[in-house]
């Protein structure tokens, strides 16, 4: 008997293992896509560039002389293209959050109202902004981030005083899309053509308004909140099998749910802000990362992060090909491409569970 | 030592209707006790404020220290109602994380054999490396009994933990429960729907009826005939049986 109980243990054991192997690999897949990506997109650009000089002028630093590829890698590319994984993974992880905490797979970092958020929060920085003493780079995204904040605290006040639930929250949330949305309208309704224009342009994320400034405020931003959520990994994982079960083994759902939320708005800031609303990666990224690893977030925070990065850098690489003066916003171009992604993976869901 | 779970005059109002009151009882460890009693007769609430999930007034002590305080984990393995699990996560996976506490990056090789012992124990082995939504109703509430029993607790509360079983799962999981509470000292307190399962199995039973304690005894004192036409409004028969408890057989159609 007990020698049996000893074989049985063993093997599954070994079956964890190889499981855990196997998602080690597929991050560690995911980390070269995303790698070989971010110096693909960095290749291409309208002045051309074969990849050998591409890859010296990366080894020789930002600093080396004045030499042509120089400039265009460090100072043209490459603030975009960290921008995309930066931006990438912010909204992997946020939506992986949200779905986590909303236990709903149609939630992305949007779904409570974020984007509209900040959305309004550059509309009308485009619009009144002139009268600050502040330049317009900076103070766009500043308005973005601190209304997206705002549409956090509101939520938040509610939620806290009208219960933790993923409903209440899911209501609360959509009460402030719309709210917000409608806000935005107004302002654009308002605006003169030339800042109506400006306004729309900013609504279609961007990468092309990446630059040096706005790939640190994001990295730090996201640097930060990471480590805060990794440390409530298992609890996010025990949060998937219901809230009464979770409750049950001890976890307070009401206020990681809330903290979760909290971080879930400063890295959708953070990712919004600078370059605008760039949709469909929150939701799919997710999607595609379980899919691939289940749902252990030990493995799915990181491979949705991944993938994310990897969305909106192919997204970039696109939209260069397609139009060489890199002009298409680089969030109509996810959007689409978004879409058979999705088909795709729930298309193989369905079929693995058939 | 024998720990005790005493309630006294445990009460849980909600929207202004009382859902329990006036509810006393002692339970010593060692012992798997049924709660019994009709549908909406309050047996739920009962097990949650015990697990200290649900505001209640009176008191609850465990072996001395109060629980209506929330020191749910720990020391109690509380099952609530009906939890489905739809997340993609291996039954191992779903069983690992009853000791989430104690788990790092990395799963230590004891904890995934405790958990593949737990599965052993409740002849869910084979179902291992399969993920939770494929699994039956029944095999999900192994699963997640299997999740309660791998934290060792000395107090079991299990709100459904048979309902979706086969007869043959039932009688497995009360032997079992009672091989555990003797071996760990513990006392287990389950909500049993099953009258002749709740009789034949049980080592004690507490019968609620209207939010009120009716009767707390030995499984045949608890399950009279009068009990049961008062409580569930049926009329049976106790039909005697050589060396064992009686068995119910239902004689009429009740609640015409």
């Amino acid at each position: 008997m007990s020698a049996n109980t000893v074989a049985i243990d063993t093997r599954h054991i070994a079956g964890y293992r190889r499981m855990a192997v196997k998602r080690a690999l597929a991050l560690g897949g995911a980390f070269v896509v995303m790698l070989w990506l971010v110096i693909l997109d960095l290749s291409i650009g309208p002045s051309g560039m074969p990849l050998s000089d591409v890859i010296s002028a990366i080894l020789a630093g930002p600093h080396d002389g004045d030499r042509a590829a120089t400039t265009i890698i460090w100072y043209l590319r490459m603030p975009q293209s960290l921008m995309a994984l930066v931006v990438g993974m912010c909204l992997g992880i946020a939506g992986l959050q949200m779905q986590t905490i909303l236990d709903n797979p149609l939630a992305s970092p949007f779904t409570l109202g974020f984007s509209a958020a900040a959305g309004f929060g550059a509309a009308l920085s485009i619009m009144f902004g002139a009268a600050l003493p502040l330049p317009e780079y900076l103070i766009t995204p500043i308005a973005a981030f601190a209304m997206t904040i705002v549409a956090c605290l509101i939520v938040y006040g509610m939620v806290h005083a009208l219960g933790e639930t993923p409903e209440i929250l899911v209501l609360c949330g959509i009460g402030v899309l719309f709210l917000f949305q409608s806000l935005q309208s107004l302002l654009q309704y308002l605006a003169s053509p030339e800042i109506l224009q400006q306004i729309v342009f900013w609504l279609f994320g961007s990468l092309l308004k990446a630059n040096w400034t706005s790939v640190a405020v994001t990295s730090l931003v996201t640097f930060a909140c990471v480590p805060l959520i990794l440390s409530d990994t298992w609890k996010l994982t025990v949060l998937r099998l219901g809230d009464a079960n979770a409750a049950s083994l001890g976890i307070s759902v009401g206020r990681l749910r809330r903290r979760s939320f909290v971080l879930i708005a400063l890295l959708t800031a953070a990712a919004v802000s600078f370059v605008g609303t760039i949709g469909f990666v929150g939701l799919v990224a997710p999607h595609v990362a379980k899919a691939l690893v289940g749902e252990d977030h030990r493995f799915s925070i990181p491979l949705s992060a991944m993938v994310g990065a990897v969305i909106l850098a192919s997204a970039s690489v696109f939209g260069k090909l397609i139009s060489p003066g890199g002009v298409i916003p680089v969030g109509i171009i996810t959007a689409v491409a978004g879409i058979p992604m999705l088909f795709l993976v729930i298309y193989a869901r369905k079929r693995r569970s058939a | 030592m024998t720990q005790t779970l005493a309630i006294r005059d445990l009460g849980v109002r909600r929207a202004g209707t009382d859902i329990l009151s006036g509810v006393s009882c002692a339970l010593t460890t060692g012992q798997v006790v049924g709660v019994i009693g009709p549908n909406g007769a309050g047996k739920s609430t009962l097990l949650s404020a015990v697990a200290g999930q649900t505001g209640f007034s009176g008191t609850v002590s465990w072996g001395g220290s109060g629980s209506g305080a929330r020191h749910k984990a720990g020391d109690i393995g509380y099952m609530p109602q009906s939890c489905k699990v739809s997340a993609s996560l291996t039954v191992l996976e779903t069983v690992l994380l009853g000791t989430h506490e104690r788990l790092g990056w990395r799963v230590s090789q004891g904890d995934i054999a405790r958990a593949t012992g737990i599965l052993g124990e409740l002849s869910l082995s084979h179902l291992a490396s399969r993920c939770m939504t494929t699994l039956s109703g029944g095999q999900q509430q192994l699963v997640l009994l299997a999740q309660r029993l791998v934290r060792e607790p000395r107090l079991l509360v299990l709100d459904e933990a048979t309902s979706a079983l086969d007869m043959s799962h039932q009688i497995s999981v009360l032997m079992l429960l009672k091989r555990y509470v003797v071996r760990h000292n513990a006392l287990a307190l389950m909500a049993i729907h099953d009258l002749n399962i709740a009789m034949q199995y049980a080592d004690q039973l507490v019968l609620i009826h209207d939010g009120r304690l009716v009767q707390q005894d030995a499984p045949e004192n608890v399950l009279s005939v009068e009990n049961i036409r008062r409580c569930y409004g049926l009329d049976v028969d106790l039909v005697a049986r050589a060396g064992g408890r009686p068995v119910i057989a239902p004689l009429a159609q009740a609640m015409a």
